[in-house]
């Protein structure tokens, strides 16, 4: 999954991004981080296809892309949830779209309505559901339709800190054997210092690639709580901290 | 409503018209009306007539076409409006003229092109129908949560897939609203359309029983196709109130 060259120009003349450069290194986890209106999301929505870029191209394995594909799968802030469907169809969504035959797609939408901790909740409409969990709704429509990469728009967001922390430990859960890349979006530092094995830093706008740090935390054996208290998290946090400080006021 | 400390059915209001109409009749307020007794006893007696039946088949099925006309047009013309920027600037004008517009007068005009039949009446019920549906779809889909289509597209939608699997069931509590006043103003295109041509179904029973100052029957009809469209637009409602609920977390 590589960026060469990306620029984003909105036709209102705002330069959003400029130049961006990455390859992002398969089956981990990166987050990209910057200052609000650094078009972290922009770059996301590029990446995913959603928008084009005005300048560069997106790579997947070697293949140019310029629209959504099966390789990739999104996960978004505001969750988009069918309103009018159960957490069952909602999950098979994706599944459904490239005509995957009824009874097979709610087989694998179970599976993995299980997997993230919902079972039971199939026939359950979306606004019955807390925030945190139609996100897992969203991640599980996510894995469903099995892309190699994870797109994630700031997913915890709009869910509450405490199950925040419970939901970034079963997403690092899940991921751990499945092997994603997985190209996360968020503004806090410690979620991405948490989660990432690689952060992308981006500049104010337009945005460009900063730096890249690499927390190197092991987390093989530790519980969460002793990754709060980890070394290389901690100083993770605070290189982060230096380069941020430097874009605010 | 409570009296006395007690709670009062809201059919309840409607008995005491009843009477008051009942009264306002024996006591011969005005020869426009007649006791409803006497209207209820008439409406008995024209129910089973060989010529309430045709008025009343002639009457449902240019309803029932018009409607059918309306909606598909309504809702195809709604979506292209509210998806197609050029084509949303140049008719949405119109619409909503047509929408406040009093049909009506229109209706001497069609009856030159279209003669003095059914196919006038249709076209009146489609004209009085149609505009409401376009402008409800329009609204509807133009409300669609823009992140639902952004998803449907992420997870590869083709552009038929964004209109048939998200824009229209978004939309769909505000078509079903746009249809239930539709009907409604439909239920009056096919009066108004047979009054004016004044040969055909329920509106040649309305001239002919006024005419010939036909009160108690006249009353009946009326009474009767109050209630065809409060069935139906009650009928649609019920359909919306489902809809809403699911669609309740938008």
């Amino acid at each position: 999954m590589e960026l060469t060259g990306i620029g984003k120009t909105y036709a209102t003349g705002v330069e959003a991004l400029r130049d961006v450069t990455h390859a992002f290194p398969a089956g981990k986890l990166s987050t990209l981080l910057g200052p609000s209106g650094c078009g972290k999301t922009t770059l996301l929505k590029i990446i995913g296809g959603l928008i084009p870029a005005t300048a560069g191209e997106v790579r997947v394995k070697g293949k140019r892309v310029d629209g959504p594909g099966a390789e990739r799968a999104f996960v978004f802030q505001d969750f988009a949830l069918l309103p009018w469907a159960t957490v069952l169809r909602n999950v098979a969504f994706g599944l459904e779209l490239r005509g995957v035959p009824g009874e097979e797609r709610l087989e694998i939408a179970r599976k993995f309505i299980g997997e993230v901790g919902l079972a039971g909740f199939e026939a359950s409409y979306p606004h019955q559901l807390s925030g945190g969990m139609r996100q897992r709704v969203g991640l599980a429509r996510a894995l469903a339709v099995d892309a190699d990469i994870i797109l994630m728009d700031e997913p915890f967001s709009s869910v509450d800190e405490q199950t925040r922390r419970k939901f970034q430990e079963d997403l690092l859960d899940l991921l751990r054997h499945r092997r994603k890349t997985v190209i996360f979006v968020t503004h806090s530092i410690e979620e991405a210092a948490y989660l990432s094995d690689q952060i992308v830093l981006l500049s104010a706008r337009p945005g460009t690639v900063s730096q890249i740090i690499q927390p190197n935390v092991n987390r093989g054996s530790k519980s969460p709580d002793e990754i709060r208290r980890d070394k290389n998290y901690l100083d993770a946090v605070d290189d982060i901290w230096h380069v941020l400080k430097r874009y605010l006021g | 409503m409570r009296l006395f400390g007690k709670r009062i059915p809201i059919g309840a209001s409607l008995l005491v018209w009843c009477a008051v109409w009942e009264l306002a009749g024996r006591v011969g307020v005005s020869s426009i009306f007649p006791p409803l007794s006497r209207v209820v006893a008439a409406g008995m007696t024209i129910l089973p007539t060989e010529k309430f039946h045709l008025a009343v088949e002639i009457s449902l099925r240019s309803f029932a076409l018009g409607m059918a006309m309306a909606i598909c047009v309504g809702i195809t013309l709604g979506i292209l409006l509210a998806r197609v920027e050029t084509l949303g600037r140049i008719l949405g004008t119109w619409v909503n003229v047509f929408v406040s517009a009093p049909i009506s007068a229109l209706v001497p005009v069609l009856m030159g092109v279209l003669g003095i039949g059914e196919t006038t009446v249709v076209a009146t019920v489609f004209l009085f129908a149609v505009f409401v549906i376009i402008l409800d779809t329009e609204v509807g889909i133009r409300k669609a949560d823009r992140s639902l289509i952004e998803m449907a597209r992420a997870f590869g939608a083709r552009n038929y897939q964004v209109y048939t699997k998200v824009l229209v069931w978004s939309a769909l509590p505000e078509m079903l609203a746009g249809i239930r006043l539709a009907a409604i103003r439909g239920v009056k295109g096919v009066v108004i359309g047979q009054l004016l041509i004044s040969i055909i179904g329920v509106g040649e029973l309305f001239e002919l029983y006024s005419k010939h100052f036909l009160m108690e029957e006249f009353w009946a009809l009326v009474i009767l196709v109050f209630a065809f469209a409060f069935l139906v637009s009650e009928s649609i409602a019920y359909l919306e109130r489902r809809v809403e609920y699911y669609a309740s977390a938008r």
